[in-house]
């Protein structure tokens, strides 16, 4: 059922990024973005919520959205590279926040013509969330790129680290495709214009280069993950799969 | 959240007694006092000691739950958790704002967290060993916490007074969302309402400690009362609890783990078995089982993003520059 | 010591039609990010939808000490409220 599957790799992009956001709680370089950075995983898992519950109920089988999130594998997820890479340093959390809401902005005012209901009225919603993201993100890669040494150093690293993940960003799987053609999600591989300039318009005021393209990698909407996804899930799941058929 | 009843505090002062009679017709007289009006020092230190440790607690307060958000059950259950965790922040926030009125910084506050020269609630150096002390703590820690925090929204000082209004404002939702989860596990399996008892077992005493010890033993009461920094005194705050706590933890079908805990018709509450002080000043005093863990992982977040913020402070003088620059 | 990051005071309209209301502060490097500071730690339960940060250090106060001076003055001029003037009941509410 492919459009079931379009929507499971969408959901999961947004629950494992809200996920890796999340681990910041508490740990933030300041106590501002101990409230700033739950703020985007909570709109992050919010939309992974809406869109596994939507896709379940196409699907027909009685899966809920915990089903979904807690009882498949890795080489059952079909996120993108780009938002299980760790967090490492505030410089890579920021990056790769701005690189995903730079995608999603312009992919969420496309959907919002969707034929499918629910993902309009999503779209709706998280095309405002990524519009916030994108400058929060951004003022921070401004900052940091045009900050002291070493914040433009580690700004640098930041970037060389996951530029090679923002291609497949732009790859549409055959399910998607599918879903796709039948209007119900935007075609990736038309929002590249759109992502371009809004990095190059940060980059410029932050001072970064963008790197001459690298081989990309690829393989997520395949299953095949970096090894961290692994440890993401086995953290992630540890106590709802404890207790099979529990209720929480 | 909140801190315990303040330890260390020294409310000695050293103003005329005219002046410290006429403070006190302020206070008496139900008056706020604002941060530039004159007060006496031990007023001012009070404050500055008792905010800080209210402000620590609710940032070290994050830890012990934040050790949950990743492994939270479903999903429902992680966003409420980490809004919850994300509030404890922002009650730390306006809790340093507060305390900044009274010309100290939250840096030099923050220093004096990371160097154990300032304490904080003793309950946070207690582990959280299962998915049902998310429900606890939020029950009984929140539930203690509020017992607290009610009455200083009318506390004497007014950014505290605002600050706590704030707060328990949004504090809330935090023991309801507790409250359900170990509703959730009592009603669930075998294994979940073993997990909620041991998890009740093990959060029961150290949440009657929150309120700290008991009158007789409490320096700094009396000043604090006289002060209306304080208005109720530990040990009506921890009956307060118990009262409350011991019909909803019956309704739950779990057992409160003190076997002298009855009712008391003539006095109209609860009476309990004795609490392990001994324990409770170990705690306090930096020796309890996570206490070196919290330091540790607070001194970490605030060395790692060192770096960060003087990013920022260096990105803004460039933009000043330049917009002179320009001008 | 570290640097230390300045404080700005944080003002929100809780709806068009009121004032912007001081609702607490917080630290920022530069006014963008208090900005976006404010709207991430006090508009978390749609509190409003418009905020004002001002630099702490900007902000001049009255001091305490005038109080009397600044302010009680006035309390004797009660030829300024409407209830010093009498009006008969027949004339109606003016």
């Amino acid at each position: 059922m492919a459009v079931f599957e379009a929507l499971l790799e969408l959901a999961d992009d947004h629950l494992i990024l809200g996920h890796r956001v999340s681990e910041w709680c508490g740990h933030a370089p300041m106590l501002e973005e101990d409230l700033a950075l739950p703020n985007m995983g909570l709109d992050l898992i919010g939309t992974a919520r809406t869109l596994y519950d939507h896709a379940g109920k196409l699907e027909g089988k009685g899966q809920s959205e915990d089903d979904l999130a807690y009882l498949r594998d890795e080489r059952e997820y079909r996120n993108c590279l780009l938002v299980e890479r760790p967090n490492e340093d505030f410089a890579h959390t920021m990056l790769r926040q701005f690189y995903f809401a730079a995608f999603m902005r312009p992919y969420w005012l496309a959907a919002l013509n969707s034929t499918d209901e629910v993902v309009r009225g999503v779209a709706g919603k998280a095309e405002k969330e990524m519009a916030y993201h994108i400058r929060h993100a951004g003022e921070w890669v401004i900052r940091m790129g045009d900050g002291t040494a070493e914040s433009a150093a580690r700004m640098r690293e930041a970037v060389d680290a996951l530029h090679i993940y923002v291609d497949e960003l732009f790859d549409s799987s055959d399910v998607a495709q599918e879903a796709e053609a039948a209007g119900i999600l935007p075609v990736r591989a038309a929002l590249r214009a759109d992502w371009d300039k809004t990095v190059e318009q940060v980059f410029a005021e932050a001072l970064l280069e963008q790197p001459q393209a690298a081989f990309a990698q690829r393989g997520g909407r395949q299953g095949i993950h970096n090894e961290t996804l692994g440890h993401l899930l086995a953290e992630m799941q540890v106590v709802h799969r404890a207790h099979p058929g529990a209720r929480w | 959240m909140y801190s315990q009843g303040l330890i260390g505090a020294d409310g000695r002062t050293e103003e005329t007694p005219e002046f410290l009679e006429r403070f006190q017709r302020r206070i008496d007289a139900e008056e706020k006092i604002e941060p530039k009006d004159e007060m006496p020092e031990g007023y001012r230190r009070t404050l500055v000691r008792q905010i800080g440790q209210h402000a620590h607690s609710e940032i070290v307060g994050m830890l012990p739950e934040g050790n949950w958000i990743t492994r939270a059950p479903s999903l429902r259950r992680k966003a409420a958790l980490l809004a919850k965790v994300q509030d404890e922040g922002g009650h730390g926030l306006y809790l340093y704002s507060a305390a900044e009125t009274l010309g100290v910084s939250r840096e030099e506050m923050t220093e004096e967290l990371l160097s154990g020269k300032a304490k904080y609630s003793s309950i946070f150096n207690y582990p959280t060993l299962s998915w049902a002390d998310m429900g606890t703590v939020g029950w009984l820690v929140d539930g203690a916490a509020i017992m607290n925090q009610i009455p200083l929204c009318r506390c004497s000082f007014g950014p505290y007074a605002r600050a706590m209004i704030r707060v328990c404002k949004e504090e809330s939702f935090h023991q309801r969302q507790g409250y359900e989860i170990v509703m959730t596990l009592a009603q669930g399996t075998p294994a979940q309402k073993a997990m909620a008892q041991d998890s009740l077992n093990r959060w029961w005493w150290p949440s009657l400690m929150m309120f700290g010890p008991h009158d007789a033993d409490s320096q700094h009461s009396d000043q604090s009362m006289a002060w209306k920094i304080k208005r109720f005194t530990n040990d009506e705050l921890r009956q307060k609890f118990i009262d409350a706590t011991v019909p909803q933890a019956e309704y739950l079908g779990l057992t409160i783990p003190d076997p002298d805990l009855k009712w008391n018709e003539a006095k109209g509450g609860y009476d309990h078995g004795p609490i392990d002080w001994d324990e409770f000043w170990r705690v306090v005093k930096g020796h309890g089982p996570m206490a070196k863990d919290r330091i540790k992982a607070r001194k970490k977040a605030w060395d790692d993003g060192a770096w960060v913020r003087e990013a920022a402070l260096a990105h803004a003088e460039k933009r000043r520059a330049r917009k002179i620059a320009a001008e | 010591m570290t640097a230390t990051t300045p404080l700005w005071e944080v003002f929100i309209r809780p709806r068009n039609g009121l004032a912007h209301k001081h609702v607490g502060s917080l630290h920022a490097a530069d006014e963008v990010m208090a900005l976006q500071s404010a709207r991430d730690v006090y508009t978390r339960r749609g509190e409003g939808n418009s905020i004002w940060v001002v630099p702490s250090a900007a902000i001049t106060a009255s001091d305490p000490d005038q109080t009397a001076e600044n302010f009680e003055p006035t309390a004797d001029k009660i030829y300024r409220h409407p209830t010093f003037y009498e009006i008969p009941d027949e004339v109606g509410h003016m």
